[in-house]
């Protein structure tokens, strides 16, 4: 494929205008589709919600209902902005997310009823607020940035605000640490953020653009050697520096998470835009080595260790940070089998922090086997779409982009979801679009508004004839 | 580009594939042995938030489940605890339950697979599952005379039905209240459980079932019974008649329970041995018979092996490999001969049967909760341990021993009742284990009972089983012929 010299054109510019002719001989077929998932999902989530309520409580609640017809309101209205200004949108993000986040608040709705928690200290009234917000934030991102490719002009501001954004809980007075990692920030008592959450995108767009502006220079020049062509120590500066900068999330902010998230967004990154596996083995090695000595010099990665390959161990399970959550998750989640025990039945209470880091678990217990796949495919499917924005996109920041903020969304899922069925060690981040938590969900739909913008401007650029 | 978007997309699936695969692992292939682990609340909780099934005794429940106000939904309650408690068990909110809760919890909390159905269709109709409940084979009349007779001693009695098993009374003193086990307060089930365990006279241990005991001289019937099979002894069978025995190849010396000879003459007979409880001509006979005859005969009525009632009984033991001295010993229930007051009771209940060991059992049938039988127990012929006419001689001899012999305190105007005493030492100043064991009416058997005493009844080294067991196994047959 031929790189574009100028990734800055816009391409829409050179589009054909057919203005309301256009219109009026094709109707909004993806949009019709985007609305027909987009009904089934707010069902779907309306059952949830009711389902919840008469397996926990026996009796239908309206407070929640209405609060939930209007976010469904809420992400009705995205959907007609969409009919306005992005109307080639990939159909299928919108639905996935609604439907994601429908099931995420019924779970946590469902885990208040067990605590005997409302109004204001349900979390799952605020998770419903912050969805509103959410939502309201992908729609401004889509309203405002009108082609993707202004952001490649701000590439530098955005990788500024994202080391700023990762390193602002260390401000003293301003940082809030949580279960022992200092990833918060807080005023007062209230409205907690975690602004890693934002920095990811504002990274992923600084990465894209910076690789883009200086791949050749990473991918031509260097040395061969065992068939791999290795760069020039100078031009190790950038992977130098992110690695130091996870390395300093593990030591100060003491989360193994959201440094393994940003280094692995980089170093896909980075091997999509030089096309050089050296730097990949490079940067993993260079990662592994760091979380080696971090795991024997860190009691807290040490302990994250021991609990992952000897949770059962009756030592480990009581020790001080040991392996108790773990092993109660597990056990929620054996309790689920295949089936569930349906929404409302089963106790996922019984499991410390069951509706952020485990909610995982606690849908696995309620849901089944059954519901974990249906979950596991619809992340899949997002993912899925997001990558046809690179295999499908013309030029290059958008394709690194698009990926870029698709494949965060699947690390993500892997590291909270591999840690909590064992596949890796526990870290705490969020589940995408499902976790209790303002931050991640703010910055879930920023990432589909994005996404809904790149896949408009993919679909309307003028195709390659081959 | 492309080509290397192909090769992340490939490692995208990978990891979801990763994650389809260890959500399977622990939700299907591992869930069985997460959720049988013993710090796994949730399979307890579960086992609370059914409608746990009664336990029955005559009809009445012993255990049930009383719907209560808080997280566990029902309250487990047993009345007259004390008493059934040896039968029941207890289950409490933070370990493993015991007795019969144990043995049938799957019945009881509705999850065992003959329920299958019942679960699968409270599943489609919304109603709450509901355990079985289980019918015991107790007799509350046999019960409670038990308990009454047994009075301040600590010990056992079993009281069972010999043409079918059934076990119609299991007492075991000291008890507990299963009921202050049940209460739904971690700390207090755990205060109390460890004051019992340290209590005196371990109130936990269900003795009928768990105790092994010395049997001292109810074990000379198993001995009789090998020589009387063997075909090679008849009841009159003679041998020397000295007043102390050396045992073989030891210095040790061997009296009889009186000191003297067992009865007058140069020789005595198995029959008189049997009669007045002699251990000389004893040890004589199981010299002669060898260990292998005796052993053979004791495992044919349940020796060395556990069985279940359902709930599990300890094997009684008769020693591997005893040299001469320790088999003249064994064949009068000494050295390291051990039984449970049930297995002597079915050495009792095979003799009354003619011979036919019917299994002992403690449960007639499983209820579903619409009271229909998911589970009936039918008697089961264990196997023939003896020949009809060995058991009818034993029979006669036992009976003999209760009109004139050794065991005349469990005597009844107008019945004949069969018994045999027993004496057992257990160290040099030790207090003696003390024994009853027979059965009545000896012509037609109805009731077999095996009494036990502890600790010589409080009377050291100077009670003996005629004196203190005998009588309680007349107050209990007495009570229970006269229903």
């Amino acid at each position: 494929m031929p790189r574009q010299s100028n990734p800055a054109v816009d391409a829409r510019e050179a589009a054909p205008k057919t203005g309301k002719i256009r219109r009026l001989h094709l109707p909004q077929k993806l949009r019709n589709l985007e609305l027909f998932l987009l009904t089934i999902a707010c069902g779907v989530n309306l059952g949830a919600v009711v389902l919840v309520q008469l397996g926990a409580l026996g009796l239908i609640d309206t407070t929640l209902v209405l609060l939930g017809a209007s976010l469904s309101g809420l992400v009705f209205a995205l959907h007609f902005v969409l009919r306005i200004v992005a109307r080639e949108a990939d159909p299928f993000l919108l639905p996935i997310a609604t439907l994601l986040n429908g099931i995420g608040i019924a779970m946590i709705y469902r885990i208040d009823i067990a605590n005997n928690e409302s109004g204001w200290a349900s979390a799952a009234v605020r998770q419903t607020v912050w969805s509103g917000l959410a939502i309201a934030c992908a729609i401004a991102v889509i309203l405002i940035i009108r082609n993707h490719r202004v952001l490649f002009r701000y590439t530098y501001v955005a990788g500024f605000v994202g080391v700023a954004l990762l390193l602002l809980p260390l401000v003293p007075g301003l940082g809030r640490e949580v279960s022992g990692a200092r990833v918060w920030i807080g005023f007062g008592d209230f409205a907690t953020f975690q602004p890693g959450e934002i920095a990811k995108i504002a990274l992923a767009v600084f990465f894209a653009g910076y690789l883009v502006r200086n791949r050749d220079s990473l991918s031509m020049v260097g040395r061969k050697f065992l068939g791999m062509r290795f760069p020039r120590l100078r031009d190790l500066g950038p992977i130098l520096v992110v690695w130091a900068l996870s390395m300093s999330v593990i030591i100060f902010q003491r989360d193994l998470g959201t440094a393994l998230l940003y280094f692995g967004l980089f170093l896909v990154m980075l091997y999509l835009a030089t096309a050089r596996l050296s730097w990949v083995l490079m940067g993993m090695s260079l990662f592994l080595g760091g979380a080696l000595i971090a795991s024997q010099t860190l009691d807290y990665v040490n302990g994250r260790f021991t609990n992952w390959l000897d949770a059962l161990n009756p030592a480990v399970y009581e020790a001080d940070g040991g392996s108790y959550q773990l092993v109660q998750g597990l056990f929620g989640l054996a309790k689920g089998g295949l089936i569930g025990t349906g929404l409302g039945q089963g106790r996922p209470e019984l499991t410390p922090v069951p509706q952020s880091d485990y909610i995982i678990a606690s849908l696995g217990e309620e849901l089944g086997l059954a519901g974990l796949f249906a979950i596991l495919a619809l992340y899949l499917l997002f993912v899925a779409r997001g990558f046809r924005i690179g295999f499908a996109g013309q030029d290059d920041f958008g394709k690194l982009l698009g990926v870029g903020l698709s494949f965060v969304v699947a690390l993500q899922c892997f590291i909270v979801i591999g840690g909590v069925t064992r596949v890796i060690p526990l870290t705490g981040l969020t589940t995408p679009f499902l976790a209790a938590g303002g931050s991640s969900l703010v910055a879930n739909w920023i990432i589909v508004g994005l996404l809904l913008r790149l896949s408009d401007t993919v679909r309307n650029q003028p195709r390659l004839v081959v | 580009m492309n080509r290397e978007l192909k090769r992340v997309s490939v490692v995208v699936l990978l990891m979801f594939v990763a994650l389809l695969c260890s959500t399977s692992i622990v939700q299907v292939f591992q869930s069985d042995n997460l959720a049988a682990d013993d710090r796994n609340t949730r399979t307890l909780l579960d086992s609370y938030s059914v409608e746990r099934g009664a336990i029955l005794a005559g009809g009445q429940p012993i255990a049930q489940s009383v719907p209560v106000d808080d997280n566990y939904k029902f309250q487990r309650t047993y009345s007259n605890g004390l008493l059934y408690a040896p039968i029941t068990g207890f289950i409490p909110v933070n370990g493993a339950p015991t007795g019969l809760e144990q043995a049938l919890n799957g019945e009881l909390s509705g999850t065992s697979n003959a329920q299958f159905f019942d679960q699968v269709s409270s599943l489609v109709t919304g109603q709450d599952p509901k355990g079985a409940a289980v019918e015991t084979t107790i007799d509350p009349v046999a019960q409670q005379a038990a308990w009454d007779a047994l009075g301040e001693y600590s010990g056992s009695v079993v009281v069972t039905e010999p043409a079918t098993g059934r076990v119609l009374a299991m007492v075991s003193k000291e008890s507990y209240d299963p009921n202050t086990l049940a209460v739904h307060d971690s700390a207090a089930v755990n205060g109390t459980y460890d004051a019992l365990v340290n209590a005196p006279g371990d109130p936990l241990i269900n003795r009928a079932i768990n105790s092994l005991n010395p049997p001292g001289s109810v074990f000379k019937l198993v001995v009789v019974a090998a020589a009387l099979e063997s075909g090679q002894f008849t009841p009159e069978s003679t041998f020397p008649n000295p007043a102390t025995y050396q045992l073989p190849n030891s210095s040790s010396i061997v009296t009889n329970s009186g000191g003297g000879t067992c009865g007058s003459g140069e020789t005595t007979t198995i029959a008189t041995a049997l009669l007045l409880s002699c251990n000389i001509p004893m040890a004589e006979l199981g010299v002669q018979l060898g260990d292998d005859a005796i052993r053979e005969m004791a495992e044919k009525f349940g020796f060395n092996s556990e069985f279940s009632i359902p709930l599990s009984v300890t094997a009684s033991s008769y020693p591997a490999d005893p040299d001469a001295a320790q088999t003249a010993l064994s064949a009068f229930g000494q050295t390291s001969v051990r039984a449970t007051p049930l297995q002597m009771a079915l050495v009792s209940a095979t003799i009354a049967n003619g011979g036919i060991e019917m299994k002992p059992n403690l449960v007639d049938q499983i209820l579903a909760p619409d009271l229909s039988p998911l589970q009936t127990f039918e008697p089961v012929a264990a196997d023939r341990v003896l020949s009809a006419e060995t058991a009818a001689t034993m029979t006669q001899m036992m009976t003999n021993g209760v009109r004139e012999g050794a065991a005349s305190n469990a005597r009844i105007d107008g019945v004949d009742v069969a018994g045999k005493t027993g004496t057992a030492e257990n160290g040099d100043d030790d207090p003696y284990t003390l024994w009853f064991t027979g059965f009545a009416p000896a012509d037609d058997p109805q009731y077999a009972i095996t009494v036990l005493i502890e600790d010589g009844g409080g009377l050291g080294q100077t009670g003996y089983g005629n004196l203190l067991a005998a009588p309680i196994a007349k107050q209990v047959l007495e009570a229970v012929l006269n229903k």
